[in-house]
């Protein structure tokens, strides 16, 4: 096998990112609960403490509040920390230390200080995560000035913008989803950056524009198949960076399909679609007539129950019958294939 | 005072914890049946603090406790059929399933509910200590969480306030040495639990070893305590878990505690040592009818259906 067919999945891809940029500045540490231990992440931080010692990977007491705060001071004195959280919902403790201190100390300080810290939260999903262990908090994020927020859904994605946010200059809320940990992808060995504000057109098409976020585009890509046997051609997207995001590539497409789908891993309710739509509509201003729908969380909590997980979440079948219906059909003239999805199907936790 | 003389006192102990212990094992049992789709925090090993300490407590009083809860809700009087039907995901459940292992929480046994975000229902149990004041009600309100628990800020900032306030609650510490993986001397340059309750100006008591006679008198005494209106009272109960932080399995490969120490908690197992204070013909009828019990919540739990898609939308807004 030659280097650049490659591959590896996104735990390894997160971990590998990790490890050249520590070696390669040593002001590069990881913090977080669990970072060192056995499990190492699922992998993603596996060893760093054993190849970097106990100073630049260690594991913390549970003191999300003090422990941001205590990154973005260290930030500021030129380190520059890697926080990691289980779960993406844990960082409703950071939020103070994040949104009023992290995003704010670069503007207040007239650029005298910069916050170049990365702050990991996986999405958890699947074997009854429930309420509190599912929650993606990514529209919380890009309301505010001066973070970025980044979700890639490749292995190559993952190494890439882990390595962009390391070398950013601004705190990066580098949101991951647990349901992607074993996706396998080509990735190449050396060090690269994926460059933020950048969307990626994972597959074209004519018809119409599906546009998924994080764990959904994987969700999307295979809707797209679904689509092809009734003979729509969707062009799937993924931002990978939301903020900054690329208005332009997705602008780009909604002219060609004249319709765009998202689909999210959140609520819809203030959040990422709600934005991308309405950038979408003020850049065109009525110039092209399209059509535009949402799909995401039903608007409850996440209940723990299987059954009800299943209605909670888009499902590819349900974001290929929304799309059919898009394209001017009658949902109850076609009845999708079932498609498995093996990463939800395969996995039994517990967390 | 609990006496280990006394065999009635023995042999209600002894009803509890073999109840908690006897559903975990059968959770374990089920578990790779993939019935309980959702991550279980067991008790196994712990179960001596939740039922020394709920010994004390009369219904009206309330508790709340952690995602590793099954031991506080059933100590508490919870039902049997819905913590199973909950588990299982079914409407038979307190919450029809919405809430799982993680969120036991029943208004009728008392339990009010459980989180799985560290440390966060403590100042729940806060307020409704001063709600209770406030409304001048004879309830007690007891919190459990773990050590790990105590890192967070917000457990500080509700002792000092309850202790500002005198409120009527009983903090109650599972110290069971490990946060996940994680020893309490590598999150604490000094595992001193009860001397920072005291910094509150709160009494602490701690209890070795599990013992579940000690934690069931000095519950009494702190709930003689704040009943006399001297405020919040804290114990610190040295415990262990013998199983994994989460799922039905042992974890001894992982290597993070050595198994002598392990090994040694199970020594002193406080459910062999009740059933060994009482004879033969009383501990089989309450083994008995406990294992009747759970095998009856375990049929119902079967039987009863998933809920329906329209039941994910009940209750988001009251
Ligand atoms: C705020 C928060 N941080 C981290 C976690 C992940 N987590 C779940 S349980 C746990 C350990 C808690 O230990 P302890 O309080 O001692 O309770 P135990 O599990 O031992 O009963 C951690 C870190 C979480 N659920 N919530």
């Amino acid at each position: 096998m030659s280097i650049s067919d490659r591959s590896i999945s996104y735990a390894t891809a997160l971990y590998e990112a990790t490890h050249q940029e520590m070696s390669r500045d040593p002001s590069v540490f990881v913090y977080g609960l669990g970072v060192d231990d056995a499990k190492g992440m699922y992998g993603s931080t596996m060893a760093l403490h054993r190849d970097f010692g106990p100073e630049r990977c260690f594991d913390t007491p549970l003191a999300e509040d003090a422990m941001t705060g205590v990154g973005i001071g260290a930030a500021i004195a030129g380190m520059r920390p890697i926080h990691v959280h289980q779960r993406m919902d844990f960082l409703l403790l950071c939020m103070n230390q994040l949104v009023n201190m992290a995003a704010k100390m670069g503007y207040m300080t007239d650029g005298a200080v910069k916050v170049p810290m990365v702050i990991r939260g996986i999405i958890g999903r699947s074997w009854g995560q429930g309420a509190q262990h599912s929650q993606a908090l990514h529209s919380f994020f890009m309301h505010v000035p001066g973070i970025r927020v980044v979700a890639p859904t490749t292995p190559y994605d993952a190494k890439g913008c882990m390595i962009a946010a390391i070398r950013d200059n601004n705190p990066v809320v580098f949101m991951e989803h647990r349901m992607l940990y074993n996706n396998q992808g080509i990735v190449p060995e050396e060090p690269f950056e994926v460059p933020f504000g950048q969307a990626r057109i994972l597959s074209e098409g004519d018809d119409i524009t599906i546009l998924g976020i994080s764990h959904m585009v994987v969700e999307a890509l295979r809707a797209k198949h679904l689509l092809e046997k009734v003979g729509i051609d969707a062009e799937v997207i993924d931002p990978v960076s939301l903020a900054p995001l690329d208005i332009d590539t997705i602008l780009r497409s909604v002219e060609k399909t004249g319709r765009l789908l998202i689909v999210d891993t959140s609520w819809l309710h203030c959040g990422a679609s709600a934005e991308i739509i309405a950038q979408i509509y003020e850049r065109q201003q009525g110039s092209r007539h399209f059509l535009a729908r949402r799909l995401g969380y039903q608007e409850t909590p996440c209940p723990t129950t299987r059954s009800l997980e299943n209605v909670y979440y888009p499902s590819a079948k349900s974001i290929a019958l929304r799309a059919y219906e898009m394209m001017g059909n009658d949902v109850a003239s076609w009845v999708p294939d079932e498609v498995e999805a093996v990463e939800i199907a395969e996995f039994k936790g517990p967390f | 005072m609990v006496n280990p003389d006394n065999v009635a006192d023995v042999a209600a102990l002894y009803e509890r914890i073999y109840l908690i212990r006897r559903v975990e094992e059968e959770i374990i049992r089920i578990y790779p049946t993939d019935k309980v789709k959702s991550p279980v925090h067991l008790s196994i090993g712990q179960e001596s603090v939740s039922v020394g300490v709920c010994s004390n407590l009369r219904s009206q009083d309330i508790v709340y406790a952690t995602y590793r809860g099954h031991a506080a809700y059933l100590a508490k009087g919870g039902n049997l059929n819905k913590m199973f039907a909950e588990l299982y995901g079914k409407v038979g459940g307190f919450a029809s399933g919405k809430a799982g292992s993680m969120h036991l929480g029943d208004i009728d046994a008392g339990m009010i509910g459980t989180s799985a975000i560290v440390s966060t229902s403590i100042p729940l149990a806060v307020g409704n200590a001063l709600a209770m004041r406030m409304q001048g009600r004879d309830v007690v309100t007891v919190v459990f969480f773990g050590e790990g628990a105590t890192d967070e800020g917000v457990y500080h900032e509700s002792l000092n306030f309850a202790s500002l306030k005198k409120l009527p609650i009983l903090f109650v510490c599972e110290n069971n040495f490990y946060a996940i993986y994680s020893h309490v001397r590598d999150r604490m340059p000094d595992a001193n639990i009860c001397e920072r309750a005291n910094a509150y100006r709160i009494p602490a008591k701690k209890i070795e070893g599990g013992d579940i006679f000690a934690i069931c008198n000095a519950a009494r005494d702190s709930l003689a305590a704040i009943n006399a209106g001297e405020g919040p009272q804290f114990l610190e109960c040295m415990t262990y878990r013998w199983r994994d932080h989460v799922g039905p399995g042992e974890d001894r490969h992982i290597e993070y505690r050595p198994d002598s120490e392990l090994d040694r908690w199970i020594k002193d197992d406080q459910v062999a040592r009740l059933a060994g204070m009482l004879d033969a013909a009383t501990r089989d009828k309450i083994e008995s009818s406990t294992n009747s019990r759970i095998a009856a919540a375990e049929t119902a739990a079967e039987e009863s259906p998933f809920p329906d898609p329209e039941i994910m939308y009940t209750n988001v807004y009251q």
